[in-house]
């Protein structure tokens, strides 16, 4: 059986005494693209900190690529790929800079590290733009170098919280595509959004509402489940209902 | 070698930072400057004719200051490095340094020992700028004051390190100046001998002895002076790994402060 991109089991978290996450759990099979719907505060945020490790889970386990995130930290972080919702860019340093700091956090050689920086650049159509400095990007650009970034490592997992805000239209679907081809070339994703226009049919969905889980499964799946036409429906069902 | 590549990444990124940051590189230069050249000209024979160590005469303000303002260099540096990693949290890019796949004491340190890189560069040019005004310490001094530069410049980043894992935001570094720079420099060896606070009141004295930074002012008073002061070597050692070991702890994910910050 193929390890699992990420397993999440029985995770919660409290800020003091309120309950951010409730008793959470759900897969993302290598190859798949899994979005991560709910509204703000349901809990994306918390759960991301949790994955990458800037929050401690005291309860439950989290699993990259099979590595329990608290007791393999490292082996769980060498697998896994975040672009944060905050830009994370250095912008008085160039594209390569940035990049190449990556790099050598991973623990990448110079010659490896430029071949797979001109690769992943080449694949974002940003080969020009390696000596720019990122303070001369716009948004969109800024945002296809943090993937770039975040993929140079090779991880098996790739986290996404809410790439797309602050994107225009045509820059949003470009992400959303890209995204959906690296799972298609065996990567898992985990996307985090509350927009359900960036959620494709065939994606896995876990909607998360109030901290809990209230729906894992494929999109088309939980919408014959819910007897509803839409996504957007699905939605409104889901998160309208008490915790 | 991975954790080869990652220090010397993390020390590059902070010097390339700093380089690009022209305003930041003359403001650190002009504080310590205008004290040099305008207020310890003001006091210039306060000290009158007396001999401390390690000093063989007596000798102008001027000269018995610039170690403190050397002091002064790497106090405002640690700070003002800690205020970075407060806006870098912010802005995300801390993330990207702790979500990399080594020990997080690992890379904490190594963010420090960046940002002293940092500290030193901008000690020496001033020391540079001294020695043209008429400070000259004996050239071996320029030698020996790199090992009490990079201890200072530790144990005073790894106290605002510290410090910034419990900043929630950038507005409280007001707090920082307030509370933690300016009595931290006033009360120290930095700007007068203890001798000369125990004249005019003990409890300050006293308190300026015990002050980490008044450790770290004498560790490089004495080591630019060619001479070695284990005291004030065991003193800036000790309170260095004290507050390092604190600055871990609040980054730890699990024991630290971080867990009851939220967002």
């Amino acid at each position: 059986m193929t390890v699992p991109a990420l397993e999440v089991e029985h995770v919660s978290f409290a800020y003091g005494s309120r309950k951010a996450l409730d008793d959470v759990g759900f897969t993302v099979p290598p190859g798949r693209c899994a979005i991560l719907l709910g509204p703000n505060g349901a809990g994306k945020s918390t759960l991301f900190n949790l994955i990458t490790r800037l929050f401690d889970s005291p309860t439950g386990t989290i699993r990259i690529a099979g590595f329990d995130n608290r007791r393999k930290a490292c082996q769980a972080l060498a697998r896994l790929g975040v672009v944060f919702q905050q830009p994370t860019l250095d912008l008085d340093l160039t594209v390569d800079q940035n990049l190449r700091y990556h790099a050598a956090l991973h623990g990448l050689g110079r010659r490896e590290a430029d071949r797979r920086i001109a690769a992943e650049l080449a694949r974002l159509d940003m080969s020009q733009y390696r000596k720019t400095k990122v303070r001369a990007l716009s948004g969109g650009y800024r945002r296809r170098v943090e993937i770039a970034r975040a993929l140079l490592h090779r991880p098996t997992l790739l986290l996404l919280d809410e790439p797309t805000v602050g994107l225009d239209i045509p820059s949003r679907q470009a992400l959303v595509e890209h995204v959906h081809a690296l799972a298609r070339d065996g990567m898992g994703v985990l996307w985090a959004t509350h927009l359900i226009d960036e959620v494709a049919p065939s994606d896995e969905l876990i909607v998360l509402h109030r901290g809990r889980v209230r729906a894992t499964g494929v999109v088309t799946e939980i919408i014959r489940r819910l007897a509803v036409a839409t996504l957007a429906e699905v939605f409104e069902v889901l998160t309208e209902e008490d915790a | 070698m991975h954790y080869l590549r990652a220090l010397s990444a993390i020390v590059g990124r902070e010097l390339l930072r700093f380089l690009h940051q022209r305003g930041r590189f003359v403001a650190a230069l002009v504080r310590p400057l205008v004290w040099l050249f305008i207020f310890a000209a003001g006091f210039r024979s306060t000290l009158g004719i007396a001999v401390i160590p390690p000093y063989q005469t007596y000798i102008l303000y001027e000269e018995y200051i610039t170690p403190g303002l050397v002091g002064m260099i790497l106090l405002f540096n640690g700070m003002q490095s800690s205020l970075s990693m407060v806006y870098d949290r912010e802005m995300g890019s801390m993330r990207i340094l702790l979500v990399a796949p080594l020990p997080r004491w690992y890379l904490l340190t190594s963010k420090l020992l960046a940002s002293t890189c940092v500290s030193i560069l901008q000690a020496y040019l001033f020391l540079a700028i001294a020695y043209l005004y008429g400070i000259q310490p004996p050239p071996v001094g320029y030698l020996q004051v790199l090992p009490a530069l990079v201890l200072g410049g530790l144990m005073l980043g790894a106290l605002g390190m510290f410090l910034s894992s419990f900043i929630k935001q950038l507005e409280n570094f007001a707090g920082v100046m307030n509370f933690v720079i300016f009595p931290m420099f006033f009360l120290s060896t930095a700007l007068y001998p203890l001798w000369r606070l125990q004249e005019s009141s003990p409890l300050l004295a006293t308190l300026a002895r015990y002050n980490p930074f008044s450790q770290a002012v004498e560790l490089i008073r004495f080591a630019l002076y060619g001479r070695f002061e284990p005291y004030a070597f065991g003193y800036t050692l000790i309170t260095m790994l004290v507050f390092l070991a604190l600055a871990i702890w609040g980054y730890n994910p699990s024991k630290g402060l971080m867990t009851r910050r939220g967002r």
